[in-house]
């Protein structure tokens, strides 16, 4: 048992150790250059208001250019109501049946 | 380096928030990890309005008050102790 | 959890909870927040009713005719939205490109049918949490 719990522990600190070593290859936060502020972060900043009319930025991408997420995102959680709904909800007739 | 006092901040908000991920696995009472994940959920979204994203932070703050109140709910309706 | 300062106190709380909470749906196409935020606020006041005043008593006030229509009719008014695009010959889903007027932009009618999506996914949402809980709270006995 001592044994094992020393492997679990070495394994913990090589994955600890790795994960940290692609912490920090990261880009700085925040600054200019970084990979992600490319032609797309543009667009919506410089024309989001003028092609849907909001000003919230968050909003015109969640509800108009990624209105499919959000439609399948809706779907998901109708998915899960219903699997709740089905699982737990104890049919009218039927108390102690099965 | 030269830190801010807003940098401070954020050290010990993450802080926090790695001692409550830590503190979950020791806790054997359920109910009482269902109010540290609460803690964690406030905490979570003071860090999004410190990085400048009130959607998100408006967004944690209810959802984590309301999947609390499902997993209490949850918590209730099954056994409290965690089983050996 | 029947005590009657808690219950004066939520009964007065209320209804401001809910009136944030569609608050929160109707401007966020202006201010931070947006329809999923806005509709868990919703279904926060409905849980807390709930928990103050016993399942029996919220069940009255909002029959599981109406939460099952909701559940179900929510996503089908997305869809219905999305297909006002192919009525007009452009692509589903599309919004300036189907020639809707997009209004003034800083209103609460601007972003054309960005506003009444967002209506439809802020009460589906809510409809969602409340009957998780009602779902969950119902096993007792």
């Amino acid at each position: 048992m001592k044994i094992r719990n020393l492997i679990f522990l070495l394994i913990i600190l090589l994955a600890i150790f790795t994960m940290l070593i692609a912490v920090a290859e990261l880009p700085p936060y925040g600054s200019p250059d970084n990979p992600v502020h490319n032609m797309v972060t543009e667009r919506y900043i410089n024309k989001a208001l003028e092609e849907t009319g909001v000003n919230n930025i968050v909003t015109a991408i969640v509800l108009d250019y990624r209105a499919y997420d959000t439609l399948f995102e809706t779907i998901v959680l109708f998915t899960a109501a219903i699997a709740v709904y089905v699982t737990l909800k104890k049919a009218k007739g039927s108390e102690g049946g099965e | 380096m030269y830190l801010t006092l807003i940098d401070y901040w954020t050290i010990v908000l993450l802080l926090l928030l790695v001692t409550i991920s830590i503190s979950i696995y020791f806790i054997k009472d359920l109910l009482h990890a269902v109010i540290v994940y609460g803690a964690y959920s406030l905490i979570m979204a003071l860090i999004w309005l410190q990085m400048n994203t009130p959607d998100l932070a408006i967004t944690e703050a209810a959802a984590g008050i309301c999947t609390t109140v499902l997993m209490m709910v949850v918590v209730f309706r099954t056994s409290r102790k965690e089983e050996e | 959890m029947r005590d009657f300062v808690l219950k004066r106190v939520v009964a007065v709380i209320i209804p401001f909870i809910s009136l944030y909470g569609f608050y929160v749906i109707l401007h966020g196409a202006i201010s931070p927040g947006g329809s999923f935020a806005g509709g868990i606020i919703v279904a926060l006041s409905v849980i807390a009713f709930a928990t103050i005043f016993g399942l029996d008593r919220a069940k009255e006030k909002l029959p599981e005719k109406i939460l099952v229509w909701t559940d179900s009719y929510g996503t089908l008014w997305y869809v219905l939205m999305g297909l006002v695009g192919i009525v007009k010959g452009v692509p589903f889903l599309s919004n300036r490109l189907a020639g809707i007027n997009l209004g003034v932009p800083g209103t609460l009618s601007a972003g054309g049918l960005i506003a009444l999506i967002g209506i439809g996914v802020g009460i589906r949402v809510a409809s969602t949490m409340i009957t998780l809980f009602f779902t969950m709270m119902e096993e007792e006995k």
